[in-house]
């Protein structure tokens, strides 16, 4: 009997590798708690819709053989702090094959370190900033448009609409929106676009009220800025509130959710860089279209898809395409084939950077520019930039505040 | 020159809604020397209870003050009994330990059911123009009836039976025990008070601005600066402290970069506790 229990456990041991080789470990922190969890919910239902489908379809092929797709991922808090630790810990203990970045450029620089450091592959998806691009790591990539083009087209837009036009930048004063708006400085100027106010804010602002009346004595007549969630919305509110009336406003992040359109007649002609949106058309070389994607995930979620969930999503068809190019799990094998990648999906084109000095920076995937204008009474996003992706018409100047 | 004029305006319609919400942070810290560490979450409470009697009874937000005060009364009480009761007279380590341990209850429950997603009031008054500066008409309502309750809570410590057995005890508990004071009653009372005016503070401030479960942090913070410059335990200073924080704020805005404003501000939060550590608008002892 004893021979036997032994023979059992024996059997056991040696199973159990055979089986794990038979899924592919991805591991990954969102923020379940902390203030970004709304955008880092989106990114997760991405990452977890394209999980399930791979599934269901049987996993990813390589070679005559299948792996199902299993996730490990942990609550990060929105903490910097913590995401070394569980970056550390999804690499060591929990074996994690590849990773996904965790959401915020704030977060997702601190976990490129660790990844780099164990040598593992991974998709970035929630951090634009270039920053942790430009140090020579190989197995970095990014699949969204990094943040120096965020607010390129709203630049080209102000130009044609009006070359005159003065510009406040005020933003959060963190790594992302930084980024941006030094980049958005640099195109306004080069564009001749004159700058009257150029200035950061703590992230934890409560009251705008002071920056908005220093905005209104800057004569600006335009303003870009923001930077992640309640502050956007907030800016938002207080220059409707008190009647900045500003011709044109750009804000980051916190226009492209849907619980935006909650501030009534303030969120009205508020434009938004977005990485994707719903009327957005390409023809993608495979997986869905945006319809289809759309139509599903909402069945999915009962909710409607936004880029994070579109930019989640990517990141899972991404890896898969190219484990399914390289024919092998073997990490590098597979960073080989993103290297080498170019294609098109319902997220539009994806094509990684191969210098050394900018590896894995995403250089082939374009933005648009969305605003929230009336639709048949109701307010929702409207892409107006660039002209040959529009559904409709840029609303400019945006109406005076009429309270 | 206007442009100034206005933010300093602005800088005290915002004070006195600050001051609001640190009163009772101070009112319970003078009363049993506690810091109430849910303070942020409570203020939190009382946003979200406006936004469902607003959006789902259909009730004009200003109707919310009343529900809001008693429903943050009785939290506040129960609140007494779970967290503080046992830790009064003890370090207070121990009480913020224990109020705190609730607030992450508080933050966690509340993340859970709403996320961290924001929600909005939407409050369309008149508001008052000069020049190209607006002072919305939320904004001026909110400050007179931050003012407003600061009085009528001046008034009910200084006027009444229950407020004088509350600074009786806030001044010497076992004497107030001596004379007959029900002290423990008080005690819950007090805690009841400090709840339902960061209920109340909550109310307004969402008249104001766009929240999220986890705004109150910024707040209770505020709230710390307040009282310091406010004086501890004193809730009058509390509104001075809170309209010199609101005028400092819009004072310096126009003329530095918007990103030093918390610098200076945490500055002279130190400043203020090394020059006059009982606080500035602090006359006399037992000022409650």
């Amino acid at each position: 009997m004893k021979r036997l229990f032994l023979l059992a456990a024996a059997v056991a041991f040696v199973a159990t590798p055979a089986f794990a080789q038979d899924t592919i470990t991805i591991g990954f922190t969102d923020s379940q708690t902390g203030p970004l969890n709304v955008d880092s919910l989106g990114q997760q239902r991405g990452y977890e819709y394209w999980r399930d489908e791979v599934n269901a379809a049987g996993g990813i092929k390589v070679g005559d053989k299948r792996y199902k797709v299993k996730f490990v991922s942990y609550d990060d808090q929105s903490v910097g702090g913590r995401v070394q630790q569980l970056y550390t810990r999804l690499v060591t203990q929990d074996k994690a094959d590849f990773l996904f970045s965790p959401y915020s450029s704030g977060l997702t620089a601190p976990a490129t370190v660790i990844s780099e450091q164990y040598g593992k592959i991974m998709i970035d998806s929630g951090g634009a900033e270039e920053k942790p691009f430009e140090t020579g790591n190989k197995y970095l990539f990014m699949v969204i448009t990094s943040a120096s083009h965020y607010l390129s087209g709203a630049v080209d837009a102000l130009k044609q609409k009006d070359p005159n036009a003065k510009l406040a930048l005020v933003y959060s004063d963190d790594p992302f929106s930084k980024a941006v708006l030094a980049a958005a400085a640099q195109q306004a100027k080069a564009a001749g676009l004159q700058i009257v106010m150029n200035e950061s804010y703590s992230p934890s602002t409560t009251d705008f009220g002071p920056v908005v009346n220093k905005i209104v004595s800057s004569n600006a007549d335009a303003f870009l800025g923001g930077g992640h969630y309640s502050d956007g919305a907030t800016l938002a509110r207080q220059m409707h509130d008190q009647r900045a009336n500003m011709k044109w406003m750009s804000i980051l992040v916190a226009p492209s959710d849907d619980k935006f359109a909650e501030l009534g007649p303030a969120a009205l002609g508020v434009t938004v860089p977005s990485q994707w949106e719903l009327q957005v058309n390409y023809k993608p070389q495979f997986g869905p279209t945006t319809a289809q994607f759309a139509k599903a995930f909402q069945e999915k979620f009962h909710a409607k898809a936004d880029y994070h969930t579109a930019s989640g999503y990517t990141v899972g068809v991404v890896l898969q395409h190219a484990i399914e190019q390289a024919g092998s799990i073997d990490t590098d094998k597979v960073a080989a084939a993103l290297n080498a990648m170019d294609i098109t999906t319902f997220f539009g084109r994806i094509k990684f950077a191969t210098d050394a000095n900018h590896h894995g920076l995403q250089v082939a995937h374009q933005m648009v520019l969305a605003q929230w204008q009336m639709i048949n009474g109701k307010l929702g996003r409207q892409v107006v930039w660039p002209p040959e992706a529009k559904s409709a018409d840029l609303l400019y100047p945006i109406p005076a505040a009429t309270q | 020159m206007l442009g100034i004029l206005a933010s300093i305006i602005d800088g005290v319609l915002v004070g006195l809604v600050y001051g609001l919400a640190a009163m009772g942070l101070t009112l319970i810290w003078g009363v049993m020397d506690v810091i109430n560490l849910t303070h942020g979450a409570m203020i939190v409470a009382g946003m979200f209870a406006l936004f469902l009697l607003t959006s789902v009874l259909g009730l004009n937000p200003y109707a919310a003050l009343l529900p809001v005060l008693v429903g943050g009364f009785l939290v506040g009480v129960a609140l007494y009994w779970i967290s503080i009761h046992r830790m009064v007279g003890r370090p207070p380590l121990m009480s913020l330990l224990s109020t705190f341990a609730v607030n992450l209850v508080l933050i966690g429950v509340g993340t859970a059911v709403w996320g961290t997603a924001l929600f909005n009031v939407n409050v369309s008054l008149p508001g008052i123009t000069m020049g190209r500066y607006t002072f919305p008409g939320a904004h001026i309502l909110a400050a007179v009836l931050a003012a407003v309750i600061a009085a009528l809570l001046y008034l009910f410590l200084q006027h009444t039976r229950l407020g004088k057995s509350v600074r009786a005890v806030a001044n010497n508990r076992e004497a107030a025990e001596l004379v007959g004071i029900p002290t423990t009653r008080v005690l819950a009372i007090s805690v009841g008070l400090g709840v339902a005016l960061a209920g109340l503070s909550g109310v307004l401030i969402a008249t104001l601005f766009p929240f999220t479960v986890l705004s109150g942090d910024g707040y209770q913070l505020k709230g710390f600066v307040v009282t310091v410059l406010g004086g501890f335990g004193n809730p009058v200073g509390a509104l001075l402290g809170g309209i010199a924080l609101g005028l400092l704020e819009g004072a310096v805005t126009p003329f530095v970069p918007v990103s030093w404003t918390l610098v200076i501000e945490f500055v002279l939060f130190v400043l203020v506790l090394i020059a006059f550590p009982a606080g500035i608008f602090r006359s006399r002892r037992g000022a409650l």
